[in-house]
């Protein structure tokens, strides 16, 4: 149970942060929205063995978080807490591909390793990209973006009643559990027959909430959309952070960044 | 079984989320055209009780491990397809947003995997053909279990072809499908299980919920035209997953190829922006760098020289991309400092 009630508490956490107001903050929700869907797909277009070349784009995800005030170690929970997939499966990698890619003194360095630690740092960097973009915009900021963006407004809308429900019905499914779990001293009750009578009541009353919500929103004039309380503006600032990004991506993907550094470092020393 | 984005390429991501938009699209055009929008409060609430179901958990008989609601088929049946399908992407959605379960440019592979099989197949061809117009307890039952299963079962092998597909992880096809199909058989069984209890349940105090679902269903029900294009564009979708694979397959050949003679030759992505990308990439990366060499030591072999090694291991080369990289790392160090500094003093 402490699981659950944590994992509630996170959403909540991601709230609290979009409701912050920095230089991050106050861009338009469609820059932020768009710079990320081009990060994402920068980071997922490199070859499965380069590992250093992704290294300058953690720019991106760290230069947010910190101009926008999300906490460091929240993000390495979040990405903690989502990583058994990608781990689990590029950990085959290792044992799978034994050629030898790299000889660092006298230690050969195999391409399965090579590719795990670039599946992980491809993970890393999309997972804090996107949890970065919702701590600096909030929920209903980018379900507007995604609207002007050309989404349906009938599946922005249903995203929005999604998430504002999320909470209240979350809250009455850990209830009944705890009741439950007061009641069966973690044995009998626990079953299915009882399980199945408990999600279906819980259906039931959902589907009569949604019928009260209905008819309340009627009352108050619903036509269909949700109408959000801010305008969108498009500045200097929201140009100017789409560009700026867009082109670093482009330079940290057609040049390899640290290599260069490197070879101007030995030139240097040399 | 929701896919991350460090496992997908940018095609199979890109090419899945064009098919999901597809069907979004359709879908909301479908509903705001057939239904009031007394539906839209009721799927969300829906979509809120997925996440609520997913509070309580149930022993599984037998085997005292825990299992809970996935989802897809019960929404299928209370909504109907559409609806349905709505749903699921917007579920997921923000368990991609919020809970990083399943990234951004997979959410589209996410969305079709988890909601396109139970929601445009398994509900129309098992679930429907089976209750038909006349439920009882046994076809509900025997419907449930059996599109549940079927759900989940297409819906992991698209997992295994997206990721085959993409070619990021070195799983081989055969392994994977046989580490993924029985995992999800079982998971299948146990989401029967359970859509079999909670929708019984509420056909036996409600049954005018059902008997609504089942006749908005009927008068939303996917026109022939509907399936045939959905299905068509599963099997185009489909068919070019199929062919990466194909073409991929050659590069499960040369893996063994190198395990046998110690050479390997870098595979290039079938895809355009890729291809396009990576050959401007080529010129200044390390390791497709490396590649090239080895190429040029083949060809130079077939010309007889002397074979050399494979891999060219060139020290110089090494020492710069370490030293870089690490260069780099202190460099996003300092950055950040930086800026927290400066963010301090103002």
């Amino acid at each position: 149970m402490p699981k659950i009630d944590t994992s509630l508490f996170e959403i909540g956490t991601l709230d609290r942060l979009a409701a912050g107001d920095t230089d991050i903050h106050a861009l338009d929700p469609r820059a932020k929205l768009v710079t990320t869907l081009a990060f994402i797909l920068t980071v997922v277009s490199f070859g499965r063995y380069e590992v250093a070349s992704l290294v300058p784009l953690l720019a991106f995800p760290l230069v947010l978080a910190i101009l926008g005030r999300v906490p460091g170690p929240y993000l390495l929970r979040k990405l903690l807490i989502a990583s058994p997939f990608a781990v689990m499966v590029g950990m085959f990698n290792p044992f799978l591909d034994q050629t030898v890619l790299l000889n660092v003194s006298g230690l050969n360095v195999t391409g399965g390793w090579v590719s795990f630690a670039a599946i992980l740092l491809r993970f890393a960097l999309s997972v804090t990209a996107a949890l970065v973009l919702i701590a600096t915009t909030g929920f209903a900021q980018v379900c507007m973006a995604l609207t002007r963006l050309g989404t349906p407004r009938i599946f922005a809308t249903q995203l929005l009643f999604l998430y504002r429900y999320i909470f209240v019905l979350t809250e009455e499914g850990l209830r009944m559990s705890r009741a439950r779990d007061l009641r069966s001293f973690g044995r009998r009750g626990t079953g299915l027959r009882i399980y199945g009578f408990m999600l279906g009541q819980l259906l039931l009353r959902t589907m009569d909430r949604a019928g009260r919500i209905h008819r309340a929103m009627l009352c108050r004039g619903f036509d269909g959309e949700v109408r959000l309380n801010r305008r969108l503006r498009w500045r200097r600032e929201d140009v100017l952070f789409v560009c700026g990004w867009l082109g670093f991506f482009a330079l940290a993907r057609v040049f390899n960044l640290p290599q260069e550094l490197g070879q101007m470092l030995l030139k240097v020393i040399a | 079984m929701h896919m991350a984005d460090a496992l997908i390429s940018p095609t199979v991501g890109g090419i899945m989320w064009a098919a999901t938009a597809g069907l979004i699209a359709h879908c909301s055009r479908k509903i705001s055209t057939n239904l009031e929008g007394s539906r839209v409060p009721l799927m969300g609430v829906l979509g809120a009780f997925i996440f609520a179901a997913q509070m309580i958990n149930f022993t599984i008989p037998a085997t005292g491990s825990s299992g809970h609601l996935g989802g897809g088929a019960i929404l299928a049946i209370l909504l109907g397809p559409h609806a349905a399908f709505l749903t699921i992407a917007s579920v997921l959605t923000i368990q991609s947003l919020f809970f990083a379960d399943g990234g951004i440019l997979a959410l589209g592979c996410n969305i079709f995997n988890l909601g396109f099989w139970p929601c445009f197949v398994a509900y129309p061809f098992i679930y429907k053909a089976i209750t038909g117009h006349s439920p009882s307890r046994g076809r509900i039952v025997t419907g449930a279990m059996l599109a549940s299963i079927a759900g989940l079962q297409l819906g992991a092998f698209s997992v295994v072809l997206e990721t085959v597909a993409s070619g990021i992880s070195e799983l081989p096809f055969e392994t994977f499908v046989m580490i993924m199909q029985p995992i999800h058989l079982a998971i299948g069984l146990v989401e029967g299980l359970v859509t079999a209890a909670v929708v019984t349940f509420v056909w036996k105090a409600r049954p005018e919920i059902l008997a609504m679902a089942q006749g908005l269903g009927v008068r939303t029900a996917p026109s022939f035209r509907g399936v045939v294009t959905g299905l068509a564009l599963a099997a185009l979708v489909t068919g070019g997953a199929l062919s990466w694979f194909a073409s991929a397959h050659p590069d499960g050949l040369e893996w063994s190829m190198a395990k046998v003679s110690g050479k390997e030759e870098l595979e290039a992505p079938a895809d355009g922006i890729h291809a396009m990308l990576a050959g401007i990439q080529e010129k200044t990366a390390l390791l497709p760098d490396y590649a090239f060499k080895a190429a040029e030591h083949e060809s130079a072999q077939a010309e007889g020289e002397a074979p050399a090694a494979w891999p060219a291991v060139d020290a110089g080369t090494s020492t710069s991309g370490i030293l870089g990289g690490a260069m780099t790392m202190l460099l996003a160090g300092a950055l950040g400092l930086f800026l927290k500094k400066r963010q301090h003093r103002a």
